[in-house]
């Protein structure tokens, strides 16, 4: 049944995102886009931008409009309440042993190990958003032709943006998001 | 506590608040938490919630939701945790919901499609400064395991394609090991003192 199903992906991707919001995106495009086909690319990115411009933590604005994208509104709070279930079992527990031996070296080294694989795999979901913002999708072989000009004027500015004036990404996202409504009127 | 229903009505409007009105995730609303229940209500010390925060981090799942979840267990138990998650969780499921039904609506409009085709630029800026920055908080810490740890997952997630729990489990390892070791240094170091 495709609601166990979606609530047994995002348990999984609730249960080993570790580093916050960002983490889960790997583990988003595996379940959703490799191993059960719910959703696009495209649609991927499009979740990131709404994500990004609504409040609230990633993870669960990713879960509850995948599940939403797939069965409708209670899809969307399955999707939600299996990403959270996780947290609320493992959070508990090490709070039960931090507030009995306040001893939580040993659990942050551990994270600590995790954060640089953890970065991999981040960059390694960035490249996918990066590859099909840029090219329009995300499998080799990629031609000169089919490279968006706009989209890397745009990223580029981004970029820029970001680095020397420290705009905020829901700025870059208001901004980018004017520029392709102007731009692509004109071409 | 001097009243738990109160207790729990508090908690409940600051996480729900907090993740209504707070953009960008975790990293935004930890720093906002910790100014509610520490500088404002006076609940817990600056030194818990930094032990708090840092639990809420070693733990799998969104970091707000974890840190709100502690907070909750250690004003009001179990059931203070499950309000605050409910706090947490609630505003973006709503919201959410209701944007993914306008997106279904309108997505096929050429200037909603304009604007997600620019926004797709942004989005992929975002997310590269995002690794930059996070790679380059590791290289600067000048440790040799997790810089090669990280090089390998590289490698390993997108040329080779292993499994992302693979990755996670044996760098968790490796972390696990290292600890062990720093963790064993530092004590012989104390004995010798």
């Amino acid at each position: 049944m495709i609601y166990i199903k979606l609530f047994l992906s995002f348990f999984q991707i609730g249960l080993f995102s570790f580093g916050g919001g960002y983490a889960a995106l790997p583990l988003i495009e595996q379940q959703t886009i490799e191993v059960n086909g719910w959703i696009t690319n495209q649609q991927f990115i499009d979740i990131l931008t709404l994500s990004e411009m609504t409040p609230g933590p990633i993870a669960i604005n990713a879960a509850t409009f995948t599940g939403n994208q797939i069965t409708g509104v209670l899809g969307g709070v399955i999707a939600t309440i299996g990403v959270t279930m996780p947290s609320v079992i493992i959070v508990l527990l090490l709070a039960y042993f931090y507030f009995k031996y306040k001893n939580i070296k040993m659990v942050q080294g551990i994270i600590q190990g995790l954060r640089p694989a953890v970065v991999a795999l981040i960059a390694s979901a960035g490249l996918t958003i990066f590859l099909t913002a840029m090219f329009g999708h995300s499998e080799f072989p990629f031609q000169l032709d089919q490279l968006k000009i706009v989209s890397v004027v745009l990223f580029i500015i981004g970029i820029f943006l970001m680095r020397k004036y420290k705009l905020s990404p829901i700025q870059i996202m208001i901004l980018s998001g004017i520029s392709g409504i102007i731009i692509y009127a004109f071409i | 506590m001097k009243n738990n229903a109160s207790l729990y009505k508090t908690l409940f409007k600051s996480t729900f608040f907090l993740s209504m009105f707070t953009f960008g995730g975790g990293y935004v609303i930890v720093p906002l938490m910790e100014k509610k229940f520490v500088n404002e209500l006076k609940w817990i010390t600056e030194d818990e919630m930094l032990d708090l925060i840092a639990l809420g981090q070693s733990s799998p799942g969104p970091i707000a939701v974890n840190t709100s979840i502690l907070v909750g267990y250690r004003m009001a138990g179990i059931l203070g945790a499950l309000v605050t998650v409910l706090g947490t969780i609630i505003p973006p499921l709503v919201i959410m919901s209701l944007l993914a039904y306008v997106y279904m609506a309108v997505s096929t409009n050429p200037i909603v499609n304009n604007m997600l085709l620019g926004m797709q630029a942004g989005v992929a800026a975002i997310i590269v400064n995002v690794v930059y920055n996070m790679a380059s908080r590791i290289i600067k810490q000048k440790k040799i395991v997790p810089i090669i740890v990280m090089i390998l997952a590289l490698i390993a997630g997108i040329i080779l394609q292993v499994n992302i729990l693979w990755l996670l489990s044996i760098s968790g390892v490796i972390g696990a090991i290292t600890t062990y070791i720093t963790l064993k240094n530092e004590s012989t170091k104390e004995d010798k003192k």
